[in-house]
């Protein structure tokens, strides 16, 4: 019998997803129970991971704090998009409450099996469970058209990054032997694989596969429409979740099973970044959709996220950790504001909505405006915090030059941000608009306005947390 | 000197609760905003007054110090301390703020309790930025100016107040962005720390310096603003309100020519030394093509808002001409500026909140409809254009005097922005309060009580710097000083007795 104590928050988790949908069929009337299942089943997984250390099945699977930073990210994202859901789904007709809150749970464990595998098997693995449960959680707005589209172009482009990824592994697999990743680094060094072309060539297609994931360009093209077409808690949850389960998977790899081709990943990722730093903030300049210009600056945050990786040092992961984690809770308050707008034939989702919000809807507004500054990342708020490990990190490795864009970048995309506080603040409301208050949304909109005060002006402990769950700690 | 409880961290956050606590009146009792916003800033007026009076003179060490381990992982502390240079800024802050308060006490009716906890919020944050002796709280406080002056001018602003928002917000943003990237390098090269006194004791490579020098000018010269990056300068003035274009000149772009003070100089001296003659350069344009601009203005606030260019030309001028006259004329120039062109702020935010115009030629002949208010103004004009016994003058002659000793031409070319100076003021003040009376001012009332009250600290500070300014310089002596030892080394540093500089200018105040 294999230890698989490791793996208890996982298997946890997964008898959540059955429940729920076990109880979504006994208590068909009661909209509650579901969602406070799959609450109570995230917060009780976060106590068990921080409890949960050591290997499992002969170092394919590894619970260490690196893979618990990310699991706890996840899962608070998992229990922000639920809570988001509960009155949204009944205003948009989604009436499959236990698929729904199910693919999100079995999504979850996907992404918290990603950010521990340490053998690439696992590492797919866990990526296909999350991506499939995405692809549907897209596609459940069925009376939409968009829906449907946005998730047949995720599903097509998600399913042709996952043969590339598997197409890579199996060069990585022919060269060194092995699928454990500390094998790989071992097995390449010994060999001096760094100028293997078919080494390399695998390690160019898993980077590229999990820039399909992460949303990088120039591999970005699926993510505004899937972000616009899918339900907006889905596309909340499908920005902050999957995307850093990809960066924990992305940078495990990179840092544990290819270290000796650092010279080569991290020049195809300078350019990436470069691209998506440019391409998210300079595209969204130009949306007229909320969904679509936060589509578009999640592409852009993507790119910050990537300065991170590209020393390939510890420092340089905890900062991508960092923001990451501040990123889950301005993001999702930007999404949690912009479901409050959504009502019942109601779409909520033209920039020009928020003509003159500050005038009915004062505290709405503020919250927005807070989140929107934390994007820019201007301080006091988290934003800062995230931007400002990132650019230390990078510049500290000699990146000066992305980071000098980066900058730039991230000034071009202070006018977007401040587009929606001018339409909210320095405009006559053109309409009345009502607000889709429920306790669910409220609790997330505490919760991320918390965050992001107090991750803004008191990161000591975040910063301590990330350097402690460096990688081989 | 320390008074036994952390003053200054009171100072930057009491008006931050203050906002906060506006935040929480409900609308319906929107009538007492003002009031505990009055109350918040008098408030804290009162309690930075023992920093005027307890601070030592005597040493240029860094007084009034709060220290706390803030994120240890990157070695950031919450470390405050004020010094010589700073002193006069932080009770300038806390002093302009109760005006700005009281200006807008009937000219903002709209989202009231927002403007007043942006007021203070902003009130806090200045504080802090020059309290600030960590790079990294500095930094801080700096970029969260951003937050409450965008709201400011983009809400309760003039008519064109969408385009100066955005235009003073991103001006100001990629200046600050390149400097963040500067700091980054500094701590690297610097050991690993953002302790601003450490940084400074430490010598760097000149071509490290050089890099950083101009990392650091992209945001302070915006800041200043010096020429050619002042073009958001006349628009963020013009089209904020009255309040908004009291900060902005009063204490605003101080923290740009702070940032030289403080950083550049000391931090980077080869550096600082090696651009002297391109900052004078700079200079003397923007005090020659600020006042020249002036005299072509329509439009009253945007008038002073380009004279605020030129006479922040002097401040650059003064500070890069890297002697004792020049620094101090330069720093208390811009105490000067900032009572002077926040006075000449505030009576335009008074008269326009009953004309509702700020175009010149809509008024004429107030002298005779509002003749206290034309007596303010006047002395207002006198002392922006620098006539001897009011406060411009002290300033603007160390500057001059200061610039002669550097380079000659640049004292002489400053010597000329003075004459155009007057000619600009003077011919401002002529077409708005002599001649005609136009019949669109005719029913303007005089100033009531509280405009009185909002003018006259301004008036007071005015006739005190300009009669006795060795109290307010007498502060910053031995600041200055080390700053200058810091910048030219102990061989360049002119053994200038600080007296000496003084007595001459006082004789020929006296006559």
């Amino acid at each position: 019998m294999p230890n698989i104590a490791p793996l208890g928050p996982e298997i946890f988790l997964a008898a959540i997803g059955c429940a729920v949908i076990i109880a979504d069929l006994i208590w068909k009337e009661q909209r509650y129970v579901v969602p406070v299942i799959a609450v109570t089943g995230a917060i009780a997984t976060i106590l068990m991971v921080t409890q949960t250390h050591g290997e499992a099945f002969g170092g394919m699977y590894n619970a260490d704090l690196f893979g618990a930073f990310f699991k706890v990210l996840c899962l608070l994202g998992f229990i922000m998009g639920v809570l988001i859901s509960i009155k949204n789904l009944a205003i948009t007709g989604l009436t499959r409450e236990g698929e729904y809150y199910g693919l999100m749970t079995f999504a979850c464990v996907g992404m918290m099996v990603m950010s521990s595998a340490a053998d690439l098997m696992v590492l797919y693995l866990g990526l296909e469970l999350m991506a499939l449960s995405v692809y549907c959680l897209v596609g459940l707005l069925k009376t939409d058209p968009r829906s449907s589209e946005a998730a047949i172009k995720y599903f097509l482009l998600g399913a042709f990054a996952s043969c590339l990824l598997l197409f890579g592994l199996s060069y990585v697999y022919g060269t060194t032997g092995t699928t454990n990743m500390s094998a790989i680094a071992k097995a390449a060094a010994n060999s001096g694989l760094s100028s293997n072309p078919a080494f390399l060539m695998g390690l160019g297609l898993v980077v590229i596969a999990f820039a399909f994931k992460v949303a990088a360009a120039p591999f970005h093209m699926w993510t505004p429409d899937a972000y616009e077409g899918a339900a907006t808690p889905v596309t909340a949850f499908m920005s902050v979740g999957p995307k850093a389960a990809g960066f924990a998977a992305l940078g495990r790899v990179l840092i544990e099973a290819f270290p000796a081709a650092q010279a080569n990943w991290s020049a195809a990722l300078t350019i990436m970044a470069f691209l998506t730093m440019g391409i998210g903030n300079i595209t969204a300049l130009c949306q007229t959709s909320i969904k679509r210009m936060l589509a578009y600056s999640s592409i852009a945050h993507a790119g910050y996220a990537l300065l991170g990786l590209l020393p390939g040092t510890s420092e340089g992961m905890s900062a991508t950790m960092n923001y990451l984690f501040i990123y889950l809770f301005m993001n999702m308050g930007a999404f949690a504001v912009v479901i409050l707008l959504q009502h019942k034939g109601v779409i909520g989702e033209a920039l020009e909505d928020y003509k003159g919000l500050a005038k009915n809807h004062p505290v709405a507004a503020g919250l927005m405006l807070i989140f929107m500054f934390s994007l820019t990342g201007i301080p006091p708020t988290a934003g800062f915090i995230g931007k400002f490990s990132l650019f230390m990190s990078a510049l500290h490795a000699g990146y000066t030059g992305i980071v000098i864009s980066a900058v730039i970048f991230s000034a071009i995309s202070a006018y977007f941000y401040l587009r929606v506080i001018m339409l909210m603040y320095m405009y006559e409301p053109e309409k009345e608009i009502a607000l889709a208050t429920s306790g669910g949304l409220t609790a997330v909109l505490a919760m991320a306005l918390a965050g992001v005060i107090w991750l803004g002006c008191y990161p000591a402990q975040l910063v301590a947390i990330t350097s402690k769950a460096l990688l081989g700690q | 000197m320390d008074l036994g409880f952390p003053i200054l961290s009171t100072l930057i956050f009491l008006p931050i609760i203050g906002a906060a606590a506006l935040l929480l009146i409900p609308r319906s009792k929107q009538s007492d905003v003002p009031r505990l916003a009055l109350l918040v800033t008098i408030v804290e007026f009162l309690a930075s007054l023992p920093l005027w009076f307890q601070f030592d003179k005597t040493t240029h060490l860094m007084q009034f110090v709060e220290r706390k381990a803030w994120i240890p992982s990157w070695n950031v502390h919450y470390y405050l301390g004020i010094d010589g240079i700073s002193i006069l800024f932080v009770l300038l802050s806390t002093l302009i703020t109760v005006l700005c308060v009281l200006v807008s006490w009937t000219a903002i009716q709209e989202k009231v309790k927002e403007f007043y906890a942006a007021l203070l919020f902003l009130e806090g944050a200045m504080i802090g930025v020059f309290c600030s002796l960590d790079f990294f709280l500095f930094y801080i406080f700096w970029e969260a100016m951003l937050i409450p002056m965008y709201l400011i001018i983009g809400v309760w602003g003039g008519p064109g107040r969408l385009y100066a928002a955005v235009k003073f917000f991103l001006y100001t943003l990629i200046g600050s962005v390149l400097m963040l990237v500067g700091i980054i390098t500094l701590y690297f090269y610097g050991g690993h720390t953002f302790d601003i006194l450490k940084l400074s004791a430490q010598s760097y490579p000149l071509k490290l310096q050089m890099i950083l020098f101009w990392a650091f000018f992209a945001a302070f010269a915006v800041k200043v603003p010096m020429w050619p990056v002042h073009t958001w300068l006349p628009d963020a003035h013009t089209e904020a309100p009255a309040a908004g274009s009291v900060i902005l000149a009063g204490i605003l772009i101080k923290m740009g020519a702070y940032g030289f003070l403080r950083f550049s100089m000391p931090m980077l001296p080869q550096a600082t030394q090696a651009m002297m003659v391109p900052m004078l350069v700079l200079s003397v344009i923007a005090i020659i093509y600020g006042a020249v601009i002036c005299l072509g203005q329509d439009d009253m606030k945007r008038l002073i808002a380009y004279s605020s260019v030129s006479h922040m030309g002097f401040v650059t001028l003064g500070m890069f001409a890297l002697n004792y006259q020049g620094v101090e004329g330069a720093i208390l120039q811009m105490v000067n500026h900032g009572v002077v062109t926040g006075a000449l702020f505030l009576s335009v935010g008074i008269i326009y909140e009953q004309t509702h115009t700020r175009e010149i030629a809509d008024y004429g002949g107030l002298a005779t409809v509002t003749p206290v208010f034309a007596a303010f103004f006047l002395v207002f004009t006198m002392a922006a254009v620098g006539l001897p016994g009011l406060n411009g003058f002290i300033g603007e002659f160390l500057i001059i005097l200061g610039g002669f000793t550097a380079k000659t031409w640049a004292g002489f070319l400053a010597a000329t922005g003075i004459i155009v100076g007057a000619g600009y003021m003077l011919w401002l003040y002529q077409r708005v309060f002599f001649m005609e009376v136009n019949p669109k001012v005719s029913s303007v009332r005089d100033l009531n009580c509280r405009e009185v009250v909002t003018l006259l600290p301004m008036l007071l500070l005015i006739f005190w710097i300009g009669i006795y300014p060795n109290v307010f310089l007498s502060y910053m002596h031995t600041s200055v000083n080390h700053l200058l030892h810091q910048v030219n080394g102990s061989a360049g540093c002119a053994q200038i007795n600080p007296g000496m500089v003084l007595e001459t200018a006082l004789r020929i105040i006296g006559g």
